[in-house]
């Protein structure tokens, strides 16, 4: 168990630069997950803090010590490889001991050690297997042995999920969180599944384009996302993004108008910008309400999803290709083909300035 | 028996027809030779093509002669030296070409390709200096030496592609784990290539155990020769009688080993090949 802080890390393949200067601090027994788009550098960071990779500028520490120059051996992680990475000539005990028979452990300890990862993770029967006599599943949680049997401080996982179906998706997803729970280890995951970040981690870096978009816990990104990628990306169905104007702002919130819409006024910030500029609202789906068409507020049904539990409408937007979504609980009131009309709840309607950049919610409003 | 089953039959014995002849003409050679070597001398000009009796006179013959007896010791020991050298470097050659980034790796398999395309004509007595040099004429040394120049391009050329469709991420785990790359080629990589081992193993051993050029020139004296050499130097009674009796037996003494390695490890030859070339 340990703390990583990351310094104006930045890594340069030939001529491409992957990571920008990343900061980062990494709270010890904490579960960081990096998400992003595929591209973003979220793999190459954690082969940086893995080791697999060298910095090319800054400075990454694991409890306190700078740990640029050691190989992975000696930096206390473990890794879990997308792939699983098992040998597939070792048995489940041989593949979980390997790392501790290179450290030259003790023959008993290292049985000791391994038994204890076996039964934390419900390996015990398979202990004699080869990796192409186990499932998926079980394969995913030998990787995990394998990383933790040597008692890392700090534990990596490069999408250790991706290779499995949904259902079992979802099941090793809560496995991974409840060994967290028990083991208490620093852990950080790499997905670029927003619902695994969201239900695993206590802190996600959103990335993109080798930069640190935002960083908070899974409330902080989805009810107030710093900015309209991050806004985009986490939550789903996605929020839906319609362009707006400033009618006034003032420190205690501002008047905007959007076509379709009409004037809203919301509680944001908008005091440095100019009259007129342009804006992008944001508005998750369920924070959407559909009424009976009225006048220039009239959106066009062109698709309804019924899920069971709820039930997306899709909707023609006034601006731009990407159909607008409303959801709600299961409600047959709606068709395709019909005129409706939106209201948003303001209170929960984001703001974006021309750069992306969410605006805050007005000082005088957070008070009260 | 309508047209369509008379077709089908015809094409049927055509094909087994096919098949016999590509087996005869294969086999033929190797079999007559067999049967000669079981043939007294007497009747060695009879042409026979079944056995008729047995007779084990040319086998007892070169069995004696101490000279063939050390031929075949001496190509033991070339031939395994030989596989072993080559397998040793191939592994390790082929963990850096195909697995370590360096400027110049495409080079250096060009000139690796390169070199294997010489024929032994060429470098002959050029080898012959640098065998002279190193005081290994005469010595199963020399034989060790050149024989391995010329299995290794073709070693090193399977190993690394084979090298290279191990998932880097193995390598990585193994990293992770701790492990040198000399650990991880021996503990991690050496158990899943044992296919490809066998395969680059067995034709290295082939060609060094049938060698014959290098063989003749390399060496002067008869407690120095690999087999085939002794097998053509095997001479009878005057110099008007070539002795082909014992030149069978010996000729089928030294291709059986060959027969036997290949037949045990086949499936290997063929998925190793197999492996190297089309997924590569």
């Amino acid at each position: 168990m340990a703390s990583v802080t990351l310094e104006k890390i930045n890594k340069v393949f030939g001529s491409t630069h992957i990571i920008k200067d990343v900061d980062l601090q990494i709270g010890d027994g904490e579960f960081v997950v990096f998400v992003g788009p595929s591209g973003c550098g979220k793999s190459t960071l954690l082969r940086l803090i893995a080791g697999l990779e060298s910095i090319t500028d800054g400075e990454l520490s694991i409890a306190g010590g700078v740990v640029n120059d050691l190989p992975p051996r000696e930096r206390g992680v473990g890794m879990v490889f997308q792939s699983y990475a098992l040998y597939p000539h070792m048995t489940v005990y041989e593949n979980m001991a390997f790392g501790l028979k290179l450290a030259k452990t003790a023959k008993d300890t290292i049985e000791q050690r391994v038994m204890a990862t076996a039964r934390i993770l419900q390996l015990e029967e398979l202990l004699h297997r080869k990796p192409k006599e186990l499932s998926g599943g079980q394969r995913q949680r030998v990787a995990m042995g394998r990383a933790m049997a040597r008692e890392p401080r700090i534990l990596l996982f490069d999408e250790p999920l991706s290779n499995l179906d949904a259902s079992l998706r979802v099941q090793m997803r809560n496995e991974i969180a409840r060994l967290h729970h028990r083991l208490g280890s620093t852990m950080v995951y790499v997905t670029h599944d927003q619902v695994e970040a969201m239900t695993l981690a206590d802190k996600i870096v959103v990335l993109r384009d080798g930069r640190i978009e935002q960083v908070g816990s899974p409330q902080t990104l989805y009810q107030q996302p710093a900015t309209r990628f991050v806004a985009g990306f986490i939550g789903s169905p996605t929020m839906n993004f319609m362009p707006a104007q400033l009618v006034r702002g003032d420190a205690n919130g501002c008047r905007v108008t959007a076509p379709g819409l009409g004037e809203l006024t919301l509680p944001q910030d908008a005091g440095g910008l100019p009259h007129g500029s342009g804006l992008t609202l944001g508005v998750r789906p369920e924070h959407l309400r559909l009424a009976e068409a009225d006048g220039e507020n009239s959106f066009e049904i062109v698709n309804v999803e019924y899920l069971g539990n709820e039930v997306y409408v899709y909707l023609e937007p006034k601006a731009g290709e990407t159909l607008l979504i409303h959801r709600s609980e299961a409600s047959d009131r709606w068709q395709t083909g019909q005129r409706v009309a939106l209201i948003p709840d303001l209170a929960h309607v984001h703001l974006f300035d021309d750069a992306d950049h969410a605006l805050e919610i007005a000082a005088a409003r957070r008070v009260a | 028996m309508n047209q369509y089953q008379l077709i089908k039959l015809a094409k049927r014995v055509g094909l087994y027809a096919l098949i016999a002849v590509v087996l005869v003409y294969a086999v033929f050679p190797f079999y007559y030779a067999v049967i000669t070597s079981l043939k007294p001398s007497g009747e060695l000009f009879r042409v026979d093509f079944w056995l008729s009796s047995l007779d084990f006179g040319n086998y007892a013959q070169i069995f004696t002669q101490k000279s063939f007896v050390r031929a075949i010791l001496n190509s033991i020991v070339v031939s395994l030296s030989v596989v072993a050298i080559a397998l040793l470097l191939g592994i390790t050659a082929s963990y850096a070409l195909g697995r370590v980034r360096f400027r110049g790796r495409t080079t250096v398999m060009l000139t690796i390709l390169g070199v294997s395309m010489f024929p032994q004509v060429a470098v002959l007595s050029g080898l012959f200096e640098v065998i002279r040099a190193l005081n290994l004429y005469n010595n199963p040394g020399g034989l060790i030496l050149s024989y391995t120049i010329f299995t290794l391009p073709f070693t090193v050329w399977v190993l690394t592609t084979f090298m290279r469709q191990l998932p880097m991420e193995l390598e990585e785990a193994a990293i992770m784990d701790g492990a040198t790359p000399w650990v991880t080629i021996t503990k991690v990589f050496l158990p899943l290539m044992w296919p490809a081992m066998a395969t680059t193993g067995l034709l290295a051993f082939i060609a060094a155990w049938n060698e014959f050029l290098f063989a003749l020139t390399f060496t002067l004296t008869d407690d120095q020769r690999t087999v085939p050499v002794a097998i053509a130097l095997i001479s009878g009674g005057s110099q008007h009688e070539l002795p082909w009796g014992p030149i069978m037996a010996a000729s089928v003494t030294v291709t059986v080993p060959l027969v036997v390695l290949v037949m045990i490890f086949q499936r290997r030859i063929v998925s190793g090949l197999t492996a190297g070339a089309v997924k590569g």
